[in-house]
């Protein structure tokens, strides 16, 4: 009976937190971009501004939510809640603390890997169903951008796998007491973080949605709250993509003096700022620069610390 | 590499330099002096309104904002009987300044106006009219011009010389 009511705390407790963590995202990131524009951004409502995301919120709740008449009904209703679906199940395995982590899968980085793939559908349903030709380009560079940075993502997580020994966050955890995976994989590290950037579509990776080119990509068509779930899918995607940092690369929970959930909290912000910041400071490159990027550079790379990663791992067994 | 990693850290770096923004309500703006806000009419340095009605600004007006009647006194003085800025439809332009011969119209620094009514924006001549001379201290038209009043008859302004006795053939 505890443990159930155990479980549904912390189930509700994770949900609740990151719907908040991402709509406070929206106030962090003007204020971060505005900081580093020597501006100060939303500081009028409320204490810092802080109560600037509940009067967003308010707004966009009475948006006319608007649904274009040559659209694809069913699925065009669907995309925005695969995204935010994918993004949330994503945070099933996270292990926030030693015992705090809604289930402890032992096949954790693979289910992460498979859901980010699932997101995918969600860009490329919304452009699809928006039946307006820059919504669709906007798709397919998701789609191909997706794919390909995919394959790499998975790779660079593979030599944590190996050192770790295990697909389990928990144990990957565990096993970062000594020294954390950072300096071993320090190659898979930057991999990682780029193509979590690409996958999250963020800048300078955001071409999906290039607004000087496709006026908002994938998600023209949106308005109200379907927009908004596209926007706060995407501020979970940074989240989760952050907390996947600091989990894998970055010992998690792990350190010392504050308990374990402030350590995890402390490290998955300071990448959260570190994603705010490159949207404040790299522009964004063609679509074919972030192709030959990804497939010339990123994945030889990639494979290249798997090979090394493996065979040091064999010669010192 | 290098140079996205250097971009990185040069935006990182202005966190910690002085922020452009100027909170305007709290803090207020310093503007120049010679900001094209607010219309005023000034007075000379006797306390007498400057303005001669010679309808000059409401002809250069390019938005037909000013409007204002000419009347005068029993001594030669002209001033407006009524004066009216429309500030609803002024654009500010200055060209009213620039227009006035006696330096009575007059664009201020201060830009606060707003108002919830419509008709509250029309200003007459007692909302106009301030007290100082404005940008022009110690100018006064009738001093300077030959116009004759009360209490000053010709030949008598500054720097004018005595008229010359057209009659006489003498120097």
């Amino acid at each position: 009976m505890t443990e159930t009511v155990r479980s549904t705390v912390i189930v509700f407790g994770v949900l609740i937190s990151l719907l908040t963590v991402s709509a406070g995202l929206i106030w962090l990131e003007r204020r971060l971009l505005a900081v580093w524009q020597d501006r100060y951004g939303p500081n009028r409502v409320g204490p810092f501004g802080l109560l600037q995301v509940l009067a967003d919120m308010i707004k966009i709740f009475f948006k006319e939510d608007w649904i274009p008449p040559f659209a694809d009904k069913a699925v065009f209703v669907i995309a925005p809640a695969v995204i935010m679906v994918t993004a949330l199940l994503s945070f099933a395995v996270v292990p926030f603390a030693p015992d705090i982590s809604v289930v402890d899968l032992d096949v954790g980085v693979l289910f992460v890997l498979g859901l980010s793939s699932m997101g995918v559908y969600s860009v490329v349903l919304a452009g699809w169903a928006s039946n307006n030709k820059y919504s669709l380009l906007g798709a397919l560079r998701a789609a191909a951008q997706m794919l390909s940075y995919e394959v790499y993502m998975g790779l660079s997580l593979m030599g944590v796998v190996l050192l770790a020994g295990s697909f389990n966050l928990a144990t990957i955890v565990e096993q970062q007491r000594g020294l954390w995976f950072v300096v071993p994989q320090f190659v898979g590290f930057i991999v990682f973080t780029i193509a979590g950037i690409a996958e999250t579509r963020r800048l300078p990776f955001d071409l999906p949605e290039a607004e000087n080119e496709l006026n908002a990509g994938f998600h023209s068509e949106y308005s109200g709250m379907k927009f908004g779930m596209f926007f706060v899918g995407e501020y979970i995607g940074i989240t989760l993509v952050s907390a996947l940092i600091a989990t894998l690369f970055f010992g998690g929970w792990l350190g010392p003096v504050l308990p374990p959930i402030v350590w995890f909290i402390l490290k998955t912000f300071v990448f959260l700022c570190f994603f705010i910041l490159l949207r404040a400071a790299l522009p964004r490159p063609r679509f074919d620069q972030l192709m030959a990027y990804g497939w010339k550079m990123m994945l030889p790379l990639a494979l290249l610390n798997l090979v090394v990663t493996g065979g040091l791992v064999l010669a010192l067994e | 590499m290098i140079s996205v990693l250097r971009t990185l850290w040069l935006v990182f770096l202005h966190m910690f330099r002085k922020r452009e923004t100027i909170q305007y309500p709290d803090e207020k703006l310093v503007l120049p002096p010679r900001y094209r806000g607010r219309i005023i009419l000034s007075r000379d340095p006797d306390g007498e309104e400057r303005c001669v009605a010679c309808y000059l600004c409401a002809i250069a007006c390019p938005v037909d904002c000013i409007a204002l009647q000419a009347t005068g006194d029993e001594h030669g003085r002209r001033y407006p009987d009524f004066f009216r800025i429309n500030f609803s439809r002024c654009i500010f332009c200055g060209f009213c300044e620039e227009a006035c011969p006696t330096y009575a119209i007059q664009l201020t620094p201060s830009l606060e106006m707003s108002e919830y009514k419509r008709q509250n924006m029309v200003y007459e001549k007692e909302d106009l009219l301030i007290s100082g001379t404005g940008k022009y201290p110690g100018y006064n038209f009738y001093r300077v011009a030959g116009l004759q009043i009360k209490g000053k008859s010709k030949g008598e302004a500054e720097r004018e010389e005595p008229p010359v006795d057209v009659r006489s053939l003498l120097p």
